[in-house]
């Protein structure tokens, strides 16, 4: 096996130029699973950890190699709670924002925050710099738009996040827990909720009905919020695994939006 | 593929044959046995060592992206004669019932007390959320660590 360890990004950029078809390693939390149980053997492995450019997070500007350790400690609400339920404090230290959306589990914790705020995923080769939005990027279960020659550089966050925004997932325990269902509310100064929810489908969605029908009610009343609730429990897509069934994962999604947007609304 | 780190402080060269993790590099070739195989997932932290002082699973890191790293496992820790704090609070404390998950709780519970002496219960259990003790020892556990931060805080 051969490992090359690029420590500036247009350096990356050449070696994966020159060996498309090559794995691709950042903090090894997903990888390395799939390795140590032989369901991999990569022959040229890229590894990210050292490109300093993809640990920058400036403002709206997140870089794909900034760990959860990290963005746990940040200023953006929801998105520092998604990072506290990620695995461990050991998985923290080494997962990054940039291995989420490249494995692109439909359970991805970090997807419901980038979903609800419309954030855009930057994409870079030699040839060029790209940016999509993040269900242009997210197509599948462990699917995405990312060419063999492009990095995932960046997460590009709009100009104004609401400041009103919470995350929540369910899960057998607190710690360590792939998510049965996850979502993700934020409410902007206009009164305007945005609903995403992951676990729930092969990427995650939005429950645009649920947002419609929320945002133009003036009264958020209880038989509202009921609605809501049940719009949102129709909406998503789950099915029924080893994890969860899909009749539990249809409450669950109703209850979590309900409670995280009367949180918004508390706030 | 030969690679170089430091090891418990001590510079130690190592073969590496494919995408094999840290963990069974520092196990099967530098015969340090303290960091545990078990689920190599990362769901139980019995492997956890320092990397450039990071709490981290070995068994997820490539040992080839570990090359020219700090590593420190259970045996740098202390010494039988010279016992490290937390090691001296777990005997004292008998938070210990078959070991097998030792290493890293010690390892896991060093790495907080240098970032946060005095944590308090509840930033204890989050810090250990990723070590699992399955004969379920974890009062003694707490109460081990919660020693350390009293002292600490008096």
């Amino acid at each position: 096996m051969n490992i090359e360890r690029p420590s500036g990004l247009e350096e990356g950029l050449e070696a994966l130029a020159a060996s498309p078809e090559a794995t691709l390693l950042a903090g090894g939390t997903d990888l390395m699973v799939e390795i140590n149980y032989h369901a991999r053997r990569p022959e040229h492995v890229i590894a990210l950890r050292r490109v300093k450019e993809l640990k920058e997070w400036d403002g709206r500007r997140l870089g794909a190699g900034v760990t959860f350790r990290r963005i746990e400690q940040g200023p953006i609400r929801a998105l520092a709670q998604l990072a506290r339920t990620v695995g461990s404090p050991q998985i923290r230290a080494a997962g990054t924002i940039g291995g989420n959306l490249g494995t692109a589990s439909p359970a991805g914790d970090s997807h419901p925050f980038l979903a609800a705020c419309d954030a855009h995923i930057e994409l870079q080769s030699r040839r060029g710099t790209r940016t999509l939005r993040w269900d242009e990027f997210l197509v599948g279960v462990k699917r995405t738009s990312r060419q063999d020659d492009e990095l995932i550089t960046a997460v590009v966050l709009p100009e104004a996040l609401p400041r009103r925004q919470e995350f929540a997932k369910v899960g057998v325990r607190s710690a360590m827990v792939i998510a049965t269902v996850s979502a993700c509310v934020m409410v902007d100064d206009e009164g305007q909720a945005r609903v995403a929810l992951g676990a729930v489908g092969p990427t995650v969605l939005r429950a645009r009905r649920a947002e419609e029908m929320i945002n133009s009610e003036s009264e958020k009343s209880d038989a509202a919020l009921a609605e809501f609730a049940r719009l949102v429990s129709e909406e998503v897509k789950p099915i029924t695994d080893h994890r969860s069934t899909e009749e539990y994962r249809r409450h669950a999604a109703g209850v979590l939006s309900r409670r995280l947007f009367e949180r918004c609304l508390r706030t | 593929m030969k690679i170089t780190l430091v090891v418990n402080r001590e510079e130690r060269e190592a073969a590496v044959h494919g995408p094999e993790s840290l963990l069974f590099v520092l196990r099967e070739r530098l015969g340090l046995l303290g960091a545990k195989d078990a689920c190599l997932q990362g769901e139980c932290g019995s492997c956890t060592v320092l990397l450039d002082g990071e709490a981290v699973c070995s068994c997820l890191v490539m040992a080839g992206d570990a090359a020219g790293s700090e590593v420190l496992t259970v045996e740098g820790l202390g010494t039988e004669d010279e016992l490290h704090p937390v090691q001296a609070a777990f005997v004292e404390h008998g938070a210990v019932q078959c070991g097998f998950c030792t290493p890293g709780f010690l390892i896991s519970t060093a790495h907080l007390l240098g970032h946060n002496p005095t944590p308090t219960t509840d930033e204890i259990r989050e810090a250990l959320a990723g070590n699992i003790c399955r004969c379920t020892g974890y009062g003694a556990v707490l109460r081990a660590v919660e020693s350390l931060a009293g002292e600490r805080r008096s």
